[in-house]
């Protein structure tokens, strides 16, 4: 028989907020020695007590209105109880019944158009310290406890892994947009718990449902849904049962295993944190975090398809990153008024900006070369003062010394030679030098004319005219 | 005149005069301390030298022409409260060792005032129980009467108060654990509303019922010491930005007109009759001063003690979970992973009662059970506060007895949770309602301090005072010290069985 999938998400996030959600120790705990970013509130000393960040609110519900959602107007926080050594109060502070938002959905694309997955919540809770074995000890480092972390649920929407991994990028890039989330998934900025069911294909009602937890990295999840999915299909196609327990993940060994079996279902207690007094969120802040919001990726690939006639495929690598596309509209705004089409701007980005990028490992934000220097070059090339040969070269020297063109073209003489005069002496000494080469094109082959065009280049370092040189070439050739 | 005999506002006009240094007077304290508690055992750890360095220092602020609303007057802390770089043990063994490298608010802001720091005082394990018998460490001796409870859980303090161990002294209020002691001690204490008092550093044993407060051996020193730790902290959101106004102001024994309630449950079978009679009589005084009295009704008092016992353990079950031997404290030797080594520092660092409410706790909170008990309590919660409500629209204060008994017999109860959950039967409601209530001395049944409640709305803490002030100067309670006649005048020693 055979057998399809369902899956729900909860995604957690880590806030970009300066400090932890209820302290003002710092947040950001990347680069920072075990334990100095910690003080009794987020230690969990005796007699400590915990004080809303109010910046994380705003960006939880500024992701709520990303996603559609509905902006609770009266919400709270709740304990959340079990006992962990990372867990310094012995409870989590989250929310449980009153989240901060709901009842929203994200569009993604699937093959033959797009599907809209719905959200259940998006609440804010506090993040855990972390373990460290070495050596047969477990060290414990608490400059992660009370950073704050977003978790965005899903509803069991999901039928595929291709459709998982599309809403996870989508999600990211959202997050990125908003500037909520680094959305690095590969350092714990964002962490997942899946649930998965097999139901017999055509059949409404569906499976058992297993959690699986720790998923610590987008690899992670997406390998552990396929393991996962597998290991349902041969139990039941071997005319098992599957049961309903929470799994954990192995990285290591590429396999789930069980956790905890329904008998023993975690009971963590919920109840309402005496602690914090309840939010009432009026709709007028609601308006103005609103108002301060990006526009979104969706609605600026609609726009750049529109607004500056960019192909899909181009509108979609430029927007698929916030900085990019802020680079690609700035430059565009630049060339405009000297005659240089976007779809030209958005060539050099996607092509050569792209490649510099990714052989480096760069970030977009770290860019050196400033849209009005890479306009600067296309006028160069436009003007025919370089060749494209030169202005690839002066692009690569751009990124990595922050130099501008025009003083890159001047330290290197590359100003094109489109004088005749200049390259004649030129194209003799090559026709001289490659006596096969000119009977093979003489002899019809007129492909050759490209290789002799390339040796004149070589001899210019790339500044001779290339339509010049052809020319050239072509005529003392049938002389 | 002895010294360590004065009120708060007596010691403040000496050292206001010059008449007495605050070195004098700090160490007339230290020195009753050893005279007296050995006996007495008010106080858990003793603070000998900063507190003479705190009055050394309150002497040359004086001399620089400085002054401040407490400026060198000797104070006992409940140890339940943070007091940085002094063990802080709530009562208990899985804190023993524990010395927070922070103030609690109310005591930065005493700090500021000037005030001196004598010691911390013993109570029940957690502030759970009603006659510091719950202390891991030894039971505190009620002043009146060495075979009696103080009164719990702030105990210590109430006792220290009460024989002239501290001119005043904080206590934390939960259920009833600042105004049942004074009661049983002869003193004033004050529960201010919930959210009057910033409960940072205050170690949480029911965080939507607890509140810091006073316990003085007047009222008028209740008002001075409330002035002081009352107010908005940035660090407890649950704390309220109302301004602070100067209670001392509303202390005017002019009380006529002024229309006063008397909750008929609160005089419900199981009160002891001499302490129905001192009561009574209290009233007809209240009455004497022109107060208009009238009968009232609050329905839902019989459910205030179930309706505790649910919240109560429930908040307790998740705020002591910290205590797990990771970070601080006490942690068991010789466990074989993480969950053993839980087990046993929670089974051997906690006693019996607190394990028994994390256990009511727990079990309040369980799924299938929530619904039944954690949120019918706080349901109910709500019709209690609205019996209040109801009764503060038609009064300005309700009056009755703080405690259904006089101190009682150590060992007498201990053995009965139920009967001593029952001594608090008359203050757990305020807490409930978030109100405030103050208890005075009112009369003796057997020889023993009997207690008067007065309660007022929330923030009704400048009516609640000057009817207490009012009754006050119109009575002679306040005077009358134990005779501690019993006692042996034990050399002072840091004896370590009795104190660590």
């Amino acid at each position: 028989m055979e057998y399809e999938p369902t899956i729900g998400l909860e995604t957690h996030a880590q806030l970009l907020t300066a400090s932890k959600v209820f302290c003002s120790c710092s947040s950001n705990y990347a680069a920072a020695s075990p334990n100095t970013l910690v003080c009794p509130v987020c230690l969990g000393m005796p007699g400590s007590l915990p004080v809303i960040n109010q910046r994380a609110v705003e960006y939880v519900i500024m992701t709520g209105l990303a996603l559609n959602c509905r902006i609770a107007e009266f919400s709270r926080f709740d304990r959340k109880n079990y006992h962990y050594p990372d867990l310094v109060k012995g409870y989590q502070i989250s929310q449980y019944d009153l989240p901060l938002c709901r009842d929203g959905w994200v569009e993604i694309q699937v093959s033959g158009g797009t599907k809209r997955i719905g959200i259940q919540d998006v609440h804010l809770e506090e993040d855990t310290g972390k373990l460290i074995h070495v050596g047969g000890q477990s060290l414990i480092d608490f400059n992660r406890s009370g950073v704050p972390l977003m978790e965005i649920v899903t509803k069991p929407d999901f039928t595929s892994i291709e459709e998982v991994r599309e809403y996870v990028l989508k999600l990211r890039r959202i997050l990125r947009y908003l500037g909520v989330s680094s959305g690095n998934m590969e350092e714990g900025a964002m962490r997942f718990e899946a649930n998965v069911s097999l139901h017999p294909a055509g059949v409404a009602e569906k499976g058992t449902r297993v959690e699986i937890k720790n998923l610590n990295s987008f690899r992670a999840l997406l390998r552990s849904l396929e393991y996962e999915i597998n290991r349902q299909n041969q139990v039941l196609q071997q005319g098992g049962k599957i049961d309903r327990e929470t799994r954990g993940w192995d990285d290591e060994r590429g396999v789930t295993f069980v956790q905890r079996s329904k008998e023993f279902a975690d009971d963590y207690r919920y109840f309402p944190e005496p602690d914090l007094p309840p939010l009432e969120i009026s709709r007028e802040w609601v308006e103005e975090i609103r108002s301060r919001m990006p526009e979104l990726p969706d609605e600026r690939y609609r726009r750049f398809l529109s607004e500056y006639g960019l192909s899909a495929y181009d509108a979609g690598l430029l927007t698929d990153d916030r900085p990019i596309a802020d680079y690609f509209e700035q430059a565009v705004a630049i060339a405009k008024p000297r005659g240089i089409q976007p779809k030209t701007i958005a060539n050099w980005i996607t092509g050569e900006l792209f490649r510099l990028l990714r052989a480096s490992g760069t970030e977009p934000t770290a860019i050196q070369v400033p849209p009005e220097q890479l306009v600067e070059l296309i006028v160069m090339l436009n003007e025919n003062s370089i060749t494209m040969t030169s202005a690839k070269h002066v692009l690569e020297v751009m990124f990595h010394t922050g130099k501008a063109a025009r003083d890159i073209v001047a330290e290197e003489g590359l100003l094109q030679i489109a004088d005749a005069n200049q390259i004649a002496p030129i194209v003799d000494e090559v026709i001289r030098t490659n006596p096969d080469a000119v009977a093979q094109y003489k002899g019809g082959k007129e492909t050759v004319l490209r290789f002799l065009v390339g040796q004149v280049m070589r001899a210019t370092r790339g500044k001779a005219d290339p339509n010049v040189t052809a020319e050239l070439l072509r005529k003392k050739l049938s002389a | 005149m002895k010294l360590y005999e004065l009120t708060i506002h007596e010691a403040l006009n000496l050292l206001r005069r010059r008449e007495i240094s605050a070195v004098e007077l700090t160490q007339a304290l230290l020195d009753r301390i050893v005279d007296v508690d050995n006996d007495i055992k008010a106080y858990i750890t003793l603070l000998p030298e900063t507190a003479l360095e705190e009055a050394r220092l309150a002497d040359e602020r004086r001399r620089e022409g400085m002054d401040g609303a407490l400026l060198g007057i000797p104070l006992a802390v409940k140890d339940v409260i943070c007091l940085a770089g002094a063990p802080t043990t709530c009562g208990s063994r899985i804190l023993e060792n524990f010395i927070p490298p922070y103030d609690a608010t109310v005591i930065e802001r005493l700090h500021q005032a000037g005030a001196v720091f004598l010691g911390k005082t013993n109570t029940d394990e957690f502030a759970m129980g009603s006659s510091t018998e719950n202390s891991a460490f030894f039971t505190t001796h009620n002043p009146w009467d060495p075979s009696r409870v103080p009164g719990g859980s702030s105990g210590g303090s109430a006792a220290a108060v009460s024989a002239d161990e501290a001119l005043g002294a904080l206590g934390s209020d939960t259920g009833g654990s600042v105004r049942q002691p004074a009661s049983l001690c002869g003193i004033v204490g004050l529960k201010p509303t919930y959210g009057r008092v910033s409960r940072y550093g205050l170690v949480a044993f029911a965080s939507s019922l607890d509140q810091i407060g006073p316990l003085c051996k007047d009222v008028t020193d209740c008002a001075l010491l409330l002035h002081v730790i009352a107010g908005h902290d940035a660090r407890d959101s649950t704390s309220w930005h109302a301004p602070v106004p100067d209670y001392t102001q509303a202390l005017r024994s002019e009380i006529k007109g002024l229309r006063i309630g008397v909750p008929r449950e609160y005089f419900a079978a199981g009160i002891q009759p001499g302490v129905e009679t001192a009561v009574r009589k209290a009233i007809q005084v209240l009455a004497d001063l022109g107060a208009e009295i009238a009968e009232t009704s609050l329905p839902h008092t019989e459910y205030a003690l179930p309706t505790y016992y649910l919240i109560a353990p429930a908040e307790a079950s998740a705020n002591l979970a910290r205590y797990d031997g990771v970070k601080y404290g006490y942690a068991a030797a010789d466990a074989a992973d993480i969950w053993e080594a839980y087990r046993k520092t929670r089974q051997h660092g906690f006693g019996a009662e607190v394990k028994r409410r994390i256990m009511l706790g727990t079990y309040a909170l369980s799924a299938g059970y929530y619904d039944a008990y954690y949120l019918k309590a706080q349901k109910v919660r709500t019709l209690i506060k609205q019996d209040f409500d109801r009764a503060f629209q038609q009064f300005d204060v309700l009056v009755g007895p703080t405690s259904p008994t006089v101190a009682f017999k150590i060992g007498e109860k201990i053995a009965d949770p139920l009967q001593m959950y029952l001594s608090d039967i008359f203050t757990l409601g305020h807490n409930l309602a978030g109100i405030c209530a103050l208890s005075l001395p009112c009369g003796f049944c057997d020889g023993l301090p009997v207690g008067l409640q007065i309660s007022g709305p929330a923030m009704g803490e400048e009516i609640v005072l000057r009817v207490a002030y009012a009754y006050e100067q119109a009575t002679p309670w306040h005077t009358y010290k134990p005779a501690l006649r019993n006692l042996s005048q034990n050399e002072y020693q840091m004896d370590k069985e009795h104190r660590r």
